[in-house]
């Protein structure tokens, strides 16, 4: 598995897709065109709250130039009292973020939608789209939804048997935290708030749809699955998933946010209506006020433990901001948190709150860094207050292999500790810090996920290979796929192909999310390759007249097994696939499988910090990372997304944020005012791959992409703490922040 | 209102086209001219998938009206190659690992290649402020301020 033998496997190889990306031709959402296209335009509303009393669509149809019009009356309904899921994603919920129904539930939500000729014309005719609203009350802020007079989002949600505006609550549990607390001889409890952010991904959503008389639907578009494309835009328009193909686009950034739709059920409804291709693509405005972010958070954390450092009892109450319709990540803030140690007693409850914003989205890792912030800076209290360093503290209650989690699996084999003391090994950590500066530390986990993935791997009459998968590949999971073909096969990387299919040229593929990507798919295209190979030495075997198991299969080529096998010179893949049609015919192979075993990630970082007193503002000015990848098939990608998710973790940490005017409206909906890191903000980021296989995998890969953003905005708090000496409970830790905190200490 | 019927250089190769008098360039490149690299992010200038030069100089293509390209000299990520053979820096991207999703990427290269052009041998902290205008979100730019670090180093090695 991970013998240095290794020829292709581990090594920085160029990424296939990576000539058509240095030089423009990738095509992305938006770059592709149809002879005959239209343009749609979503109406949006203006109010954070209103019931829709009735739309006349009349005067834009009458445009010159308009060729459709859609509201929700052309997107299947879902009724209120009855879940269907799609994946983890309710229906009910999904058809009235497409396309609001009875309700305007947030500024931004989608009214109606108009398809012409130009862009310009559609836009146009949505402004003479009449709407009767009845403008309610709106809450933005958790606290604001939580109010006991709170306007309430939905009639249906009931808590605690009373109209509500917490739609979900979720409780992980092990022993009992009050005997646990009853042992402590320090108790450290804090309340913790995190604010909204955003994906951030670079390509604004975009689709081009096209249907047919015989209502059969083409869809263009970027997402991170185009089989979840498929099944939702099958829902929501009631085409059948054999009428749908959807083709992936070049997916510039999705971080989660690309895990659901809100363009392909609209442009569909556009097409099929207009006879005409449809494109639409979102502005930066859209894209910042109506998909994603993730959620807002307001935590308390209690943490208990002895005078030598043992973790005896921990709770954590996590309330998430879910947007305007159910289904906040509290699965992530309340099962993560705790996840990295081995703690007797555990309560962690994740609550739902609804509210007048657009509904949050997946974002890297959903929900987990809002878990482990709150529980990471408190164990920075403990130590302190304990005296033991912060690094030791978490070996003292490491989780590993046997323990039992408060969110359900006992550990296999796992490599949490081996990051920890890497981090504790390494000079980062020792090294000295200068004025104002700071240092901190933090840990983090992830589930990742396996699920549906299907490949096929066929040889060409030429002799090389072309891989198929049907997940989109974000971040180089293509590169890594020709590694690991390469090395079971034995021949030169630069021999395979390797493409994503689209959803009627490869079997379903769940999204390019969890950290699955990789992990699910080199299982089946492992599974295809192991018979291709037994297939080649059969071929072999034919062309030899000795038995298949007398073949072996090295180095590209099949040999006999031994001396009593016959003495033949190897038959090279070229040689074998050039006489394919004469011993039985093509030769390739496809497995599809519902993969299992992806077992957790963990990270642990160290940040260093410099505060500048005068104007507030906290740079980072060194960063390393740790962290577990059971096996790094293409380095370079496992980096990069260990320094992507440090990045982001520092912007949710130090500038990002939603704000909002009294009108309940983004007031900050560009990337000028909403702040994300740009390269001048940030330093290089160091990476410590850690390399424990999981044992559950052909080559002992475990998912890579989230855990990074995990620790960091814990690691970030405790450095800034140790620059000022000062704790800060409320990220962003923007310069205002900074200078009022200044201010009282001084 | 009438098109303006606008004659330039793109790519090195003369250009004409028609576009409207509120028209950026951008739309103009990605439209009627099918140059589809440049990538609209966001559409006011803040995240740089755009970017192109205009006589040399390095623009935000979305914030430039089409009708100001006149007689300019424009530049863009398809011309960036010759034939087959890529500049170095896109070479370096790719052996580097300096891109992920790629969306920044047509953006990101046609900024370093000004900042070259500009400066053979530019510090870490000039490679970050000169591609500041320029957001990834992908790499944390850690590889991208290698990649350019490390072509500026082979391009000046070339040249002696």
């Amino acid at each position: 598995m991970n013998e240095m033998t290794n020829k292709w496997i581990g090594r920085r190889t160029i990424r296939p897709d990576g000539a058509e990306k240095v030089t423009g031709r990738a095509a992305f959402a938006a770059d592709t065109t149809m002879p005959g296209m239209i343009w749609g335009k979503l109406l949006r509303s203006p109010h954070p709250h209103a019931h829709i009393r009735a739309i006349n669509t009349a005067k834009a149809e009458a445009l010159t130039g308009v060729k459709a019009v859609v509201t929700a009356r052309d997107i299947v309904d879902f009724p209120v009292d009855k879940s269907v899921m799609l994946g983890i994603q309710d229906m009910r919920w999904m058809c009235r973020n497409v396309m609001a129904r009875e309700k305007a539930l947030f500024h931004g939500h989608p009214i109606a939608a108009v398809a012409a000729t130009t862009a310009e014309i559609a836009a146009e005719a949505c402004k003479l789209i009449e709407v009767d609203y009845e403008v309610l009350p709106w809450a933005i802020e958790i606290d604001d939804a939580l109010k006991p007079d709170a306007p309430i989002l939905h009639d249906f949600i009931r808590f605690e048997g009373k109209p509500s505006n917490i739609a979900g609550k979720l409780e992980h549990k092990l022993g009992d935290i009050a005997e646990g607390f009853a042992k402590a001889d320090v108790i450290v409890e804090r309340t913790f708030t995190t604010r909204p952010v955003h994906q951030g991904y670079i390509e604004p959503q975009a689709c081009l749809v096209s249907v047919t008389a015989d209502g059969k639907a083409t869809i263009w578009s970027s997402s991170q699955g185009h089989f979840m494309v498929r099944a939702m835009t099958s829902m929501l328009t009631g085409l059948p998933q054999s009428s749908i193909r959807a083709i992936p686009a070049e997916i510039g950034g999705g971080f989660g946010g690309k895990t659901i739709i809100y363009l392909e059920p609209v442009a569909t409804m556009l097409a099929k209506k207009s006879g005409r291709p449809v494109k639409m693509v979102m502005t930066r405005e859209e894209v910042m006020r109506a998909t994603g972010p993730t959620s807002a958070s307001k935590s308390t954390v209690k943490i208990g433990a002895t005078k030598d450092g043992r973790i005896v009892a921990a709770q954590g109450a996590f309330y998430l901001q879910a947007g305007a319709l159910p289904g906040s990540p509290i699965r992530g803030s309340a099962g993560c948190a705790f996840a990295p140690y081995n703690i007797p007693n555990v309560l962690s409850q994740g609550f739902d709150v609804v509210c007048n914003r657009s509904k949050v989205t997946a974002y890297r890792a959903p929900g987990a860094p809002i878990g482990a912030y709150p529980v990471e800076c408190v164990l920075d209290e403990i130590a302190e207050k304990l005296g033991i360093d912060p690094l030791d503290l978490r070996l003292k209650n490491i989780a590993k292999e046997g323990t039992k989690a408060a969110h359900g699996p006992v550990y296999p084999r796992i490599g949490f500790a081996e990051t920890v003391a890497a981090a504790r090994a390494h000079p980062h950590y020792q090294a000295p810090l200068g004025p104002h500066q700071g240092r901190g530390v933090a840990s983090g986990f992830w589930f990742n996920a396996g699920g549906e993935s299907s490949a096929q791997v066929n040889i060409t009459e030429d002799g090389n290979v072309v891989v198929t998968t049907g997940h989109p590949d974000i971040g180089g999971s293509r590169a890594s796929i020709a590694n690991i073909t390469a090395e079971l096969l034995g021949i030169d990387y630069r021999r395979v192909s390797v493409l994503i299919g689209d959803t009627a040229s490869i079997g379903f593929s769940n999204l390019t999310g969890g950290s699955r990507a990789l992990f699910a798919s080199s299982m089946v295209v492992t599974q295809s390759i192991e018979k291709v190979i037994a297939t080649l030495r059969e071929r072999a075997a034919q062309i030899w007249q000795i038995d298949p198991e007398a073949v072996t299969w090295a180095e590209g080529a099949a040999h006999p097994a031994g001396k009593n096998a016959g003495n033949f010179p190897p038959l090279t893949l070229a040689e074998i696939a050039a006489k394919a049609s004469a011993t039985g015919g093509p030769i390739g192979a496809g497995v599809q499988l519902n993969t299992t075993g992806a077992e957790g990630g963990f990270a642990t970082h160290i940040c260093d910090v410099e505060v500048d007193l005068e104007l507030g503002i906290v740079r980072v000015v060194r960063f390393t990372a740790f962290q577990d990848a059971g096996r790094a098939i293409h380095p370079s990608y496992v980096e990069g997304q260990m320094q992507g998710g440090v990045a982001q973790g520092i912007g949710w940490a130090l500038n990002e944020e939603y704000i909002y005017n009294a009108k309940g409206q983004v007031d900050n909906p560009s990337f000028l005012d909403y702040r994300m890191p740009v390269c001048s903000d940030l330093p290089m980021i160091d990476t410590v791959i850690v390399e424990v296989p999981n044992p559950k995998h052909p080559q002992g890969v475990r998912g890579v992409g989230e855990a990074s953003i995990v620790p960091p905005l814990a690691a970030i708090s405790n450095a800034v703490h140790n620059a000022l000496g000062k704790r800060f409970y409320a990220l962003p830790i923007s310069p205002p922040k900074v200078l009022a905190a200044l201010k009282t200490t001084a | 209102m009438a098109k303006l019927h606008i004659s330039a250089t793109v790519n090195g190769e003369p250009t004409e086209f028609l576009c409207e008098p509120d028209e950026t360039m951008l739309d103009v490149l990605r439209g009627p001219l099918g140059l589809t690299g440049s990538k609209e992010g966001c559409g006011s200038g803040d995240c740089g998938a755009c970017s192109i030069t205009l006589d040399g100089r390095l623009v935000c293509s979305c914030l430039m009206l089409a009708a100001e390209a006149e007689g300019a000299d424009i530049r863009t990520i398809e011309g960036m190659a010759e034939g087959d053979t890529l500049h170095p820096l896109q070479r370096k991207f790719l052996e580097m690992a300096a891109l992920q999703c790629g969306i920044c990427t047509p953006g990101m290269l046609v900024a370093a290649k000004a900042l070259l052009d500009r400066n053979p041998d530019p510090s870490e902290s000039e490679v970050r402020y000169w591609l500041a205008g320029n957001l990834c979100r992908c790499t944390g730019y850690d590889k991208i301020v290698r990649a350019v670090l490390e072509t500026a180093a082979e391009m000046r090695e070339a040249v002696r």
